[in-house]
């Protein structure tokens, strides 16, 4: 059994601690929002948090995640209301939708860690992730958008 | 035992007590008062219940093109209710909502734009009538907004609910009277998708998404050379693997293209994909192990000599005798490139007895539980009554979900074992084993007056048969239509026109990929325009228009992003602009590129300006994200390897070797829809055609390099 901290949820898992993270998620949980894209790093649709980072869980052994606080797209906020996705409702980003998952998780550490992300910093930080459908152009705008709404809602709480 | 597809619709519907089904027969537009509807030669849109709820129905799947909005947005205009007051619902491909649940060729809009309108101005007029009658007064001094109807002199209002069981009375108005555009609310306003939430907070279901209670996962290992199949295989090492429950051999249909493979069953995904490697197994390579699309481009490029067979021919082309010095020719080649939806191929199946479940996502419900000849009950061996369609949200289409093979897999290895199977296919399976869009090469050759006209154009097309591979009992001496797609429909006024297809060979499974031909011909015909204009030392803009000297749309279009993309001024030197533009089934859209020649003689694309022509006009924030989409799928297509085969297997694996654009790729982008009425033109598709052509000949115009080649690198 391997002990499992998902969303603020304690799960026990009874699985091979080499079955990678997503599938634990996806299968076992049964948490189906992260997604599976590729299996090797390459398109970032099963981006997580792992302690506030973002990490790949489809090549991450389960057994690394143990005792770690794992937040998914389900745990990002209580109400679909961080400013990223607030954003990417108010600029209609997603089309099929499939990818955005992992896109919002990467959005919201780059939002977390650089509050004023220049267009370049946002290549950086979401180069990681692949979106077929090509709401790129929509993507650097809304987080431009959640910048800004996170600097209101700060300016709001202090 | 599951229910019959009718009961389960109707249990699916919610209808208790009275309700009104609203949709369209044979004899027009009709109602139907009832809580059942039974199959038959009606298609209902709008269910209204005996407390009020109101549910619009899209039958057209939701791929990221934005149906699950503009659907229920036609109907629910004309039918005066908003989108926040109504619930959407996909069909599942249940018999009453009819054959054309279906999402392809950007269908959707342009084929029932005008049909769904009726709906809503029916029922709404019914509903008014209804008022009429119970309050006594005219019907011309009664309105309805927001799902009520209201009388004007007194303000009295009632909801549809509350009238409903009056309405349900009546004969629906056959010819309503459709509102003045002037009047929309919804129609060509910027509307927010009521999908889009859900895709931000990981509630959107997709296929690969379902949970079934008891489910088994399933990966099969598939003939890498494409064309084998199974010779023998040995499971023992694999059976060994705790939670692996059965291996099987499965086949994979699709078109003429039938393989055998091997499935592992498993209680989990993980197990299975273990247990897999450790099969050991004998394939059949069918002499398909000496293939490389190396050879089999030579091979094109000698066809390239035959005569082919004609597409169309207007003049006489070959009789025009002109001296070389008044021509040029060229010739062009596209790769195969693979479709990568982002969401893998999956399908959960479950067979009791006569009777098979299906959960999938799915461009093409109405094929999964049909009757045709080429649905799927023709190949899994199930009656259609007895095939229950789940149809999800699916994580990208652009072609690959209209086809089957998935599901006839699944099904198949379902039949093994009596829980339910979620089949996934790995990102490699996807990349490996097709289907793909098929390479087409192309000859080019132009002809000018002596005073300078453009008077002789001829295209020809060698290419593999898309029509042949999905089609067994297609005629291969005929034109495949799919192959020579648009390049005889130009709006371009040339007196000597001549198209043709040679057809060659091809064993590997083709499809259908996002604006289908179009998507690769533009390029070779468009590319080839501007070498004319070039040739005629002429602006490439106003040689394409000097060939349009008749209204068309193809006109109109070009003159507006002329002036969109600020083409007559000037450029700094290092910097280049392009044009294309591209008509066909689909739909139109001209696009101008600009790039730079930076210092490392890298070649940065900076912008791209892009007016589509629509006639009407849904929601046209979606119409900007589609053509932005779809300019970002051809910059992939045009820049990033395609898919190359060696020894008879695919070379490419995964987003390393088959890469697409990511953002930091992504060129500025400014979209400008036409919507001033006239022909309703398709959303999904046409952003893509005229992008590779116009991107080169900016290339061209900056550098002097021109490309014939598709992919080229962003390089001097």
């Amino acid at each position: 059994m391997i002990t499992l901290n998902v969303n603020q949820k304690v799960y026990q898992v009874d699985a091979d601690p080499n079955m990678p993270l997503l599938w634990v998620i996806r299968d076992i949980i049964g948490l189906t929002g992260t997604k599976y894209g590729c299996g090797v790093a390459q398109c970032g649709a099963c981006v997580v948090h792992m302690n506030g980072e973002a990490v790949r869980s489809c090549i991450t052994k389960v057994s690394r995640a143990e005792g770690q606080k794992i937040v998914t797209i389900e745990g990002l906020s209580a109400n679909n209301d961080h400013p990223a996705q607030l954003a990417w409702q108010e600029i209609d980003v997603p089309q099929c939708g499939y990818c955005h998952s992992g896109q919002l998780m990467s959005a919201a550490v780059l939002l977390r860690e650089n509050p004023n992300p220049t267009d370049e910093d946002i290549d950086m930080a979401m180069s990681g992730n692949i979106c077929r459908c090509g709401t790129y152009q929509r993507i650097r705008k809304a987080i431009h958008l959640a910048a800004e709404m996170q600097k209101n809602k700060t300016a709001v709480n202090s | 035992m599951h229910q019959l597809s009718r009961r389960s619709f109707i249990r699916n519907a919610g209808g208790t007590g009275i309700a009104l089904w609203l949709g369209i027969s044979s004899r027009g537009i009709t109602a139907i008062a009832s809580n059942l509807v039974e199959s038959g030669n009606f298609t209902p849109y709008i269910l209204v219940e005996a407390g009020g709820a109101i549910t619009i129905f899209n039958t057209k799947p939701e791929m990221g093109q934005g149906t699950f909005q503009s659907i229920p947005a036609i109907i629910a205009e004309e039918f005066e209710v908003s989108l926040d007051q109504v619930i959407i619902k996909n069909t599942n491909g249940e018999k009453p909502f009819g054959n054309r649940q279906r999402a392809g060729g950007s269908s959707s809009i342009r084929t029932n734009y005008t049909d769904l309108r009726k709906v809503g101005a029916s029922a709404k007029e019914v509903f008014i009538k209804a008022a009429s009658a119970r309050w006594q007064v005219e019907a011309s001094d009664c309105y309805a907004e927001n799902g009520k109807v209201i009388h004007r002199p007194t303000n009295r209002a009632l909801t549809y609910g509350e009238l409903l069981a009056d309405a349900s009375k009546l004969e629906l108005p056959k010819e309503p009277k459709l509102k003045d555009p002037k009047d929309f609310k919804i129609l060509g306003k910027m509307a927010r998708r009521p999908d889009v939430p859900l895709k931000t907070n990981g509630s959107a279901q997709f296929g690969i998404d379902v949970q079934v209670p008891g489910m088994l996962y399933a990966t099969v290992a598939r003939s890498p050379v494409i064309g084998g199949t199974l010779k023998s295989f040995d499971a023992t090492e694999a059976k060994k693997i705790p939670g692996v429950e059965k291996v099987v051999p499965v086949e994979r249909i699709m078109g003429r293209y039938h393989s055998v493979g091997v499935a592992v069953i498993a209680n989990s995904y993980w197990t299975a994909l273990k247990a897999r490697k450790m099969l050991k197994i004998e394939w059949d390579n069918k002499g398909y192990e000496t293939f490389n699309t190396e050879a089999y481009e030579k091979h094109l490029r000698e066809l390239a000599n035959e005569e082919g067979v004609i597409d169309k021919n207007i003049g006489s082309v070959d009789n025009l005798n002109l001296p070389s010095a008044n021509t040029i020719e060229a010739f062009y080649e596209t790769p195969m490139v693979a479709h990568h939806t982002l969401e893998p191929m999956n399908c959960v199946a479950q067979v009791r007895g006569d009777q098979v479940e299906i959960w999938t996502s799915t461009q093409v419900p109405s094929s999964i539980t049909g009757n045709g000849e080429n649905d799927l009950h023709k190949f899994i061996g199930f009656m259609p009554d007895n095939i229950k369609l789940h149809s999800r949200f699916i994580g990208g289409g652009l072609g690959r979900r209209l086809n089957l093979d998935y599901v006839i897999e699944a099904v198949g290895i379902s039949k093994n074992v009596s829980q339910p199977v979620k089949v996934v296919w790995s990102r490699e399976d996807t990349t490996e084993l097709g289907p793909y869009r098929p390479m087409t090469f192309s000859k080019l050759k132009g002809g000018f007056s002596d005073d300078g006209k453009l008077i002789s154009f001829q295209h020809k097309v060698i290419s593999p048969s898309f029509q042949e591979g999905m089609n067994p009992a297609f005629d291969i001496k005929k034109v495949d239509g799919t192959m020579v797609e648009g390049i005889g429909e130009q709006a371009y006024e040339i007196p000597n026109l001549k198209t043709s297809y040679v057809r060659a060979d091809f064993h590997i499974p083709v499809a259908a990929w996002r604006s289908v031909t179009s998507s690769t011909l533009a390029f070779c015909h468009e590319c080839f325009i501007d070498e004319l204009a070039h040739k005629a030392n002429k602006d490439p803009l106003n040689f394409r228009l000097e060939l349009l000297s008749k209204p068309s749309d193809t006109k109109r279009v070009l003159l507006k992003i002329r002036e969109f993309s600020h083409w007559d001024e000037p450029l700094a030197h290092n910097r280049g602009r392009g044009v294309a533009q591209w008509e066909f089934f689909a739909g139109l859209c001209a696009q101008v590129v600009e790039v730079t020649v930076q210092p490392d003689q890298s070649i940065k694309v900076n912008k791209v300006y892009a007016v589509i022509d629509l006639g009407e006009v849904v929601n046209p924030d979606n119409v900007k994200n589609q053509v932005e989409g779809a300019i970002v799928m051809a910059l992939s297509a045009a820049v990033k390897p395609g898919i190359t085969m060696k020894d008879g297997k695919c070379m490419q694996h995964n987003f390393y070797d088959s890469p697409l654009i990511r953002i930091h790729e992504v060129p500025e982008m400014e979209v400008l829809i036409l919507a001033d009425g006239g022909k309703v033109k398709g959303v999904g598709e046409p952003g893509l055609p005229a992008f590779a052509p116009a991107l080169a000949n900016a290339i061209f115009a900056a550098t002097g390099n021109r490309f014939r080649k598709m992919p080229f690198e962003l390089k001097v």
